[in-house]
């Protein structure tokens, strides 16, 4: 009785893997919740279709990709040249969202929120700026009561998406810092803490006096952190918002290059908020699986026409609309 | 049972006792056959078993080697001596990493050993019967918490006393030894050390007290009887004759302090930098991995990660065999007896 009941289950799974077809991808985290609840939700509405994803970061994204282990990858930041010269499996870039970078600072008795330059982030990190009465912080947040007392820098110490974005924006701004630090996952920081993930830099933000960090938008608007303002190339200062950063992407929208691989931090446009950028989906150009190709296809179309308008429900922004008519024939033209 | 046992003859009732009734156990012998075949393959069985532990070190080796490749070619042996760690331009060196894993597992064990020591023989010896086993119990019960329990606790408890208290207090005390020095922001080496401390001293303490009951008593009663104080006695007749055991203890925690990622990342401060300050941030070997691991981007970086996999693997290989000759050297020739 037990052992026929077994086999039956097993006939039923067995048909089940047979008519699904399974696409499977790895890598970045920081879009990971908004990636899980549209691949579920894609399921949901197209049963024969099962996306997993796992995210293991975009560094192990680009390598499983590259190699073939996955169907498609995922990264916070685009392949550098030398990686697409070394890959063996091509990839197209196709952004998904957006996502920005906010100051987080922990001064007591500050009666008004702070804004900074991105020259002024800089050299904090840069180990140049050591207290919070500096004239330069002054300079930027006139009519607040500043202490004279020396600042924490906290920043992730684990390789991350957030450290790259923020990392590139501070070599766009400062020259000292481009030739001093430049931009990665993890860079060699002159000065200042190391703490693990979103919540370790928050927690330590909040736990320590005078001490500054930078964290995502979703995280800190999840956890209803209040942040600074950062100013933009237009010299005005933006406070993140969603639109903010979907304003900063609309931007560089008129000089998209084919391949996606932009940096949209420190963008034109007086709305435009600095620290923002895509994250992309690392889709195999020809592929040697025709039905797994039109599966990924489908739901890259379904993403655009669907996925995008729940972005922003989670705290990502969503693509400009410019952007996704471009993102639109791109994926017509995967084969 | 009865019904298999052979009758007895009047001969072997009248020799003795024994094979008037042969056991279960002779019975079982005498009647299994030849015991060549089964020995043979019994030596050979605990031998694939003893060979895969010297198997599974081989192949851990030999993937950290064969992985860090990139790294070994690219700046040799002086990896393990150099200072740099920079992602961006691709230079990576051991040099902070060893330090910070070496200092914060020293310090660990410099604090958490006397500690021990002092739990283990006031349970064996001083302690009174009705409280020794709810102390037992709950020196096992913090050797079972999980570390990221133990790194939570020191966030939230270890480091603001460590910012407000306790810091302060070191600085102002024996701030002229120049280890207590520059700013503190409540995690660094020293906090980490405490956290490392705090961690190994149930291991170290419960195994210390399983090695010392299992001195005989005679031992205890002997030392006594000559007229020694209740200290010498503990002295001569228990940690003399226990001390081998004791070091195996500490070289258990010394291994736990050595490996540990999660409660050490979450209060070092995970900056690269030799200081001689125990409030300056450092950054350990496994810290650093479980860190940057996931999201290494670029071959040479991948490289040199493992390649600090293959650092650590070497430091406690060399730290363990240090041990070994140190107890080796401690107890050549001498005999468990005071000189």
């Amino acid at each position: 009785m037990k052992k026929s009941m077994i086999a039956v289950g097993v006939l039923a799974l067995a048909a089940i893997g047979a008519s699904a077809q399974s696409l499977n991808g790895a890598g970045a985290t920081f879009p990971y919740p908004i990636y899980s609840k549209w691949f579920s939700e894609y399921n949901q509405q197209h049963p024969s279709v099962k996306i997993n994803y796992q995210s293991i970061g975009s560094g192990g994204g680009i390598r499983q990709v590259s190699d073939g282990i996955v169907d498609f990858g995922a990264s916070d930041g685009p392949m550098s040249n030398e990686q697409i010269a070394a890959a063996k499996v091509k990839t197209q870039h196709i952004p998904t969202v957006l996502g920005a970078v906010v100051p987080v600072y922990n001064i007591q008795g500050l009666n008004k929120e702070l804004n900074f330059s991105g020259d002024v982030i800089a050299d904090i990190y840069l180990g140049k700026i050591t207290k919070w009465n500096d004239p330069r912080i002054a300079k930027d947040n006139p009519g607040v009561n500043l202490p004279a007392k020396p600042i924490l820098p906290v920043y992730r110490s684990d390789g991350s998406g957030t450290t790259y974005i923020f990392t590139d924006y501070l070599s766009k701004v400062s020259s000292d810092w481009s030739s001093k630090v430049g931009k990665n996952t993890s860079v060699k920081w002159p000065v200042g803490i190391g703490q693990k993930g979103n919540e370790g830099v928050a927690g330590m933000v909040r736990q320590s006096p005078n001490s500054f960090g930078y964290v995502e938008l979703i995280y800190a608007v999840q956890n209803k952190m209040s942040f600074g303002s950062v100013k933009n190339a237009s010299g005005k200062f933006v406070k993140a918002t969603t639109e903010g950063v979907t304003a900063a992407a609309a931007s560089a929208a008129k000089t998209m290059p084919a391949d996606y691989r932009v940096s949209i931090t420190n963008a034109q446009g007086p709305a435009s908020y600095p620290i923002s950028s895509f994250t992309w989906l690392l889709v195999p150009t020809h592929s040697t699986d025709a039905t797994k190709t039109k599966a990924l296809k489908d739901f890259l179309n379904w993403m655009l026409d669907h996925g995008e308008g729940e972005a922003s429900g989670l705290s990502y922004a969503p693509l400009p609309k410019q952007v996704q008519d471009m993102v639109r024939k791109t994926v017509a033209e995967i084969k | 049972m009865r019904a298999v046992r052979p009758a007895p003859s009047s001969a072997e009732q009248s020799t003795s006792l024994a094979a008037e009734s042969p056991s279960v156990v002779r019975n079982f012998l005498n009647s299994r056959g030849s015991g060549r075949l089964a020995d043979a393959s019994f030596a050979t069985l605990m031998l694939i078993c003893a060979s895969t532990i010297f198997l599974i070190v081989l192949f851990i080796f030999w993937i950290l080697i064969h992985n860090s490749h990139l790294s070994l070619v690219a700046f040799g042996w002086k990896f393990f001596t150099r200072e740099a760690w920079d992602p961006v331009s691709g230079d990576f060196g051991a040099l902070p990493f060893i330090y910070g894993t070496l200092m914060t597992s020293l310090l660990a064990l410099a604090m958490a050993v006397p500690l021990a020591l002092g739990v283990a023989i006031f349970l064996t010896e001083l302690c009174p019967r009705p409280l020794r086993a709810p102390i037992s119990f709950l020196s096992e019960l913090l050797a079972a918490i999980p570390s990221v329990v133990y790194g939570l606790w020191a966030v939230f408890v270890l480091v603001p006393l460590m910012r407000d208290t306790i810091g302060p207090f070191l600085a102002k005390t024996l701030g002229w030894t120049g280890f207590f020095e520059g700013p503190n922001f409540g995690v660094g080496l020293l906090t980490a050390s405490i956290i490392l401390a705090i961690m190994i001293l149930p291991i170290i303490s419960s195994l210390t007290r399983d090695i010392m009951t299992a001195v005989p008593n005679s031992q205890r009663e002997a030392v006594l009887a000559l007229g020694a104080t209740r200290w010498e006695m503990i002295r001569i007749g228990v940690l003399r004759n226990s001390r081998i055991g004791i070091v195996g203890a500490v070289m258990l925690g010394l291994g736990r302090a050595l490996g540990e990622t999660m409660a050490v990342t979450m209060v070092i401060g995970n900056h690269p930098d030799i200081s001689k300050s125990l409030f300056a941030p450092g950054y350990t070997l496994a810290s650093v991995i479980a860190n940057e691991f996931s999201e290494a981007t670029g071959d040479l970086y991948y490289s040199a990660l493992i390649e600090i996999g293959l650092a650590l693997f070497l430091v406690t290989i060399v730290v363990n065999a240090i041990a070994r000759l140190m107890v080796w050297a401690v107890t050549r020739g001498a005999p468990s007896r005071v000189s």
